[in-house]
This record gives structure tokens, C-alpha cells and sequence, in this order.
């Protein structure tokens, strides 16, 4: 065993390092190309000292808590055999940790916005929190929906790529028919549902999971949870806008 | 000190909150349906407070430092007055090609906030550990950043030249869709997860005030229709860039050992089936 100090003094010069290329970009375009002194050179020295020492302990608890539980999960799941009960725990983990994801709400909110400037919904309040609330539902469901598939995928050991490009398709065939407004906001919010939690979490999730099956590779099967969470809301989404 | 101390305890709050909703779904689980006790529960236990306590300090060392700075130099740098500074008084409209400052500022934004992003970290981690250290952490890394940063790029170049954003969308699933074809057939998963990774905390805010910022100034651009999209061009190119840093790193390694092939190729080696 290391010394723990000496552990976290390691890696706050690596989170240091991880953070150098922004603090580079941003004195560069500030001093070169906009020519202007550094607003509140205080507080930005002690976000900067925040943002080291919280990567810092991300990481760290990262490896203490987040990957062995979603590794304990997989494997005690396996030994259950019980498909059923994998397959609502999946379910949970993506709707649970998506309806209430931040950048979800606030999407939702703007898309909303979008919609009753478009003349899709009654330009209301009440209108458009009920458009934000049954899309942050829909999202919801979607990740939900993406996470079991793709635990399914693993057990069967379906090849991922036919699957990305059936979605691929249904996107590319959806945008044609779905209303302009809704676009931007489908594409977009494929990217807004995984967040910082949830990612280490399905990721150690699905590499555990295809190490406890026999015949599956971790390599291989392990990944792709994420890919589909990202993918799978964009469908729902753009029906959502057809739909409504 | 005791607003800066207020701010910590209310950020940490706020995470801890997000956590909370995860926590009860994994010890729900792990109580009612698996019914067998966490191993090292206390190292796990800590383990998510090192994790809340560590997001949340890094939120607000985000929120402190580079999120004010970063949207003003998103604001400055699309504002029409910067931009005709460097061109003629007599030119009244702005060209595309005006905003090169724009594009590099996207691009270079676009890479460092990659580089930097946890839920990245946390994938490189893994993947470095199931691929039993053949695929590098730094690797993976950079070869991400480098796709956001093309991705937010083009978007930008987007939002400038109102390009629709399917047809930009549509050709980058073409590009991916033959490469999967071609790309080692161990990555595939990988490049597809790294999609969706990119775009977590650090990127989002500043890639979002780019958008609407361009958005608000280009003429004919409004910031509702056109303001969306750059994070959907964000999480596509990952995939592209790292298909093809293992597309080059096997291509380099099948010119020096011409026999050897690698034995992941066995396995779903019929895309078509």
C-alpha cells in the first residue's frame, strides 16, 4: 500500500495536468487574440484550485466506490440468474438517473419554448411546462429503454453494429418526417442524458456483466450501454414532436 | 470565507441530491432483490462521498472559474464588432470565413474541455483495464478530444452558414457505418460509447453558450432554431476519430508483423450476419 497522502498528491498533479490544455486556450484567446486582462484574477485562481481538488476526489472515489459497486451488481446478477429483476434494475438505472438529470430539465424547458414559438402547443404556461415535463418523460423512458436493450444485447450477444445502424436509419428516416423545430433538440438530447454518475456506473455495469457470462468478451460485448442511451432518445424524441 | 463556505456546503447538497435518486436505485436493488450485503460497504460508502464531495467542488471551481470566462470570451469572439476589426471598414456584411477566430476558439474549446471531462476519464480507465493496457488511456483521450473538437468545428461553421444540420448529421452516420466495416472489430463498442461520454460537465455549458451566442449575432441565424445542435455534432465525431486512431494504430501494426493476425478478427468477423 502507498501512502494515501502521497496517492492524492499524485493525482492532483494529474488532475493539474488534465486541466492545463483549458487554462492554456484560455489565457491564449484572453491575452492574444481578445487583448483583455483577466476578470477577478482571484476568484478564477480558487475555481481553478476547486476544480483540481474535485477531480481529484472524483477520481479517486471513482475506483473506491463507483466502479467496484457497478462491478458487485453485475456479477451478483449473474449468480441470481433472474433475468427479470437484471432487466428492471437497468430500466431504473437509466430512467431514475435521467429524469432528474440538470441539463435534461433545462433542454426540456428551452424545447418547450421552441415548440409554442412554432405554433406546435398554445404559446401558455401551462402549456408549455406540460410540452417540458412529458418530454423530460419521454428522455426518461428512452434512456430506460436504451439501458435494457442494450443489457439484453449482452446476454444474447447481439452484434452491436447491425444495431447502431438500425437506429441510425430510424433517425435519419425520422428526421425527414418529424417537424423542423423538434430537430435540433432530438439531436441534442442524445447527448445531454449521460451524465458523471451515470456513465462510470453502466460502464462498469456492462464490462461486469460480459465478464460473468460465459462466452462473452468484455471487450467486445462490455461497452456500447452509453452508445445506446445516447442514441435511443433522439427516436423517442422526434416521435414525440410527430406524436404531438 | 463564510459565503465561500455556504457555496460549498449548497453545491455539495445540490450533487448529493443528483446522487441520491442512483444510490436508492442501487440499494434498493442490492437490499430487496439480490439480499447479500455490499463487500467493503464502509470503502464504498466512502468511495461515493469522495465522489459527491469531489463533483461538487469541481462544479463550483467550474462554475467560479471557467464557465463566466469562457462565456464571455464565447460572447466577445462572435460579437460583429470583433469580427469586422480585422477586415475592411467598407465590407457591411461578415463572411464565413471571417469568423476564423470563432472556429479556432471552438475547436481549441472543444479539445481542452474533452480532455478534462470525468465521465471521459472514468471510460479511458476502464477501457485501459479490459483491454489489458492495449488501449491507452491517453490515447483514447486524445483521440475524443481531437473528435469534439472537429465536431464542434463544423457545428460552429454550421450555425455561421445555416447549413441545415441533417445533412451534416446524415453524412457523419454514413462515414461511421462504413467504418464500422472496417475498423478493428474490438473497438467498434468503444468508439460508439465514446459518442455519448464527451458530452457531460464540462463541456456542455461552455459548447451550449458558443451556440447560442453565434446564434443571437449571425444575421438570420435565431438563437432558437439554430442554437441547438452543436453538442449532437460533439458526441458524433468521437466515434469517427476513435475508429480511426485504431484503424491507423492497427493498420501500422499489420505493416511490421505481416503474418499476425489479430484474433479479435475472429469473432463477429460477418458484419452482414
Amino acid at each position: 500500500m502507498k501512502h494515501p497522502l502521497l496517492a492524492i498528491g499524485k493525482s492532483m498533479l494529474g488532475s493539474l495536468r488534465d486541466l492545463m490544455p483549458i487554462i492554456l486556450v484560455v489565457a491564449f484567446f484572453q491575452f492574444l487574440v481578445l487583448k483583455q486582462p483577466l476578470p477577478n484574477p482571484f476568484e478564477l485562481g480558487l475555481g481553478i484550485v476547486f476544480v483540481v481538488l474535485g477531480l481529484t476526489f472524483f477520481i479517486y472515489g471513482l475506483e473506491m466506490g463507483l466502479f467496484p459497486v457497478g462491478q458487485t451488481l453485475a456479477n451478483a446478477f449473474a449468480r441470481k440468474g433472474s433475468v427479470f429483476w437484471l432487466l428492471s434494475f437497468a430500466f431504473a438505472l437509466g430512467f431514475g438517473t435521467t429524469v432528474a438529470e440538470p441539463a435534461l430539465i433545462a433542454v426540456a424547458a428551452e424545447a418547450a419554448q421552441v415548440a409554442a414559438q412554432g405554433g406546435m402547443i398554445d404559446d401558455t404556461n401551462l402549456a408549455r411546462q406540460s410540452y417540458a415535463s412529458g418530454l423530460r418523460m419521454v428522455v426518461a423512458f428512452s434512456v430506460g429503454f436504451a439501458i435494457v436493450l442494450g443489457v439484453l444485447r449482452i446476454l444474447k450477444g447481439w452484434p452491436i453494429h447491425l444495431m447502431i445502424v438500425i437506429g441510425y436509419v430510424l433517425v435519419v428516416v425520422m428526421t425527414f418526417f418529424a417537424p423542423r423545430e423538434i430537430i435540433g433538440i432530438a439531436y441534442d438530447s442524445g447527448g445531454v442524458t449521460t451524465s458523471t454518475i451515470t456513465v462510470p456506473l453502466v460502464t462498469a455495469l456492462g464490462v461486469g456483466l460480459a465478464s460473468s457470462i460465459k462466452g462473452r468478451n468484455p471487450m467486445l460485448d462490455g461497452f456500447g450501454l452509453i452508445a445506446f442511451a445516447s442514441l435511443s432518445p433522439m427516436i423517442f424524441v422526434m416521435a414525440y414532436g410527430m406524436l404531438l | 470565507m463564510m459565503t465561500l463556505l455556504s457555496e460549498i456546503g449548497s453545491i455539495i447538497l445540490a450533487t448529493l441530491r443528483d446522487v441520491v435518486p442512483i444510490a436508492a436505485i442501487i440499494f434498493g436493488f442490492q437490499f430487496f432483490v439480490i439480499r447479500r450485503s455490499i463487500p467493503n460497504l464502509g470503502r464504498v460508502l466512502a468511495g461515493f462521498g469522495y465522489v459527491i464531495v469531489g463533483l461538487g467542488l469541481f462544479l463550483l471551481g467550474l462554475e467560479k472559474a471557467l464557465f463566466p470566462i469562457g462565456k464571455l470570451m464565447a460572447s466577445q469572439l462572435t460579437d460583429p464588432e470583433f469580427l469586422r476589426s480585422g477586415v475592411d471598414v467598407v465590407a457591411t456584411s461578415v463572411r464565413w470565413q471571417d469568423y476564423y477566430w470563432v472556429y479556432l476558439f471552438a475547436f481549441a474549446i472543444g479539445a481542452s474541455t474533452t480532455i478534462a471531462e470525468p465521465s471521459l476519464i472514468a471510460v479511458a480507465m476502464k477501457a485501459n483495464e479490459v483491454s489489458a493496457g492495449a488501449i491507452s488511456v491517453w490515447g483514447l483521450r486524445i483521440a475524443v478530444a481531437l473528435g469534439v473538437a472537429i465536431g464542434i468545428t463544423l457545428g460552429t461553421f454550421r450555425i455561421v452558414t445555416g447549413a441545415p444540420i441533417h445533412y451534416f448529421i446524415i453524412s457523419g452516420y454514413v462515414v461511421v457505418v462504413i467504418q464500422t466495416f472496417f475498423a478493428p472489430k474490438m473497438i467498434v463498442p468503444l468508439a460508439y460509447d465514446s459518442g455519448g461520454v464527451t458530452t457531460s460537465t464540462v463541456t456542455v455549458p461552455l459548447v451550449a453558450a458558443l451556440g447560442l451566442g453565434l446564434a443571437e449575432t449571425v444575421p438570420g441565424r435565431s438563437p432558437l432554431l439554430d442554437g441547438f445542435g452543436l453538442i449532437a455534432f460533439a458526441s458524433l465525431f468521437p466515434i469517427i476519430t476513435v475508429m480511426g486512431y485504431a484503424q491507423i494504430a492497427h493498420y501500422r501494426a499489420q505493416r511490421q508483423q505481416p503474418s499476425n493476425k489479430s484474433g479479435s478478427e475472429t469473432r463477429l468477423s460477418n458484419p452482414a450476419g
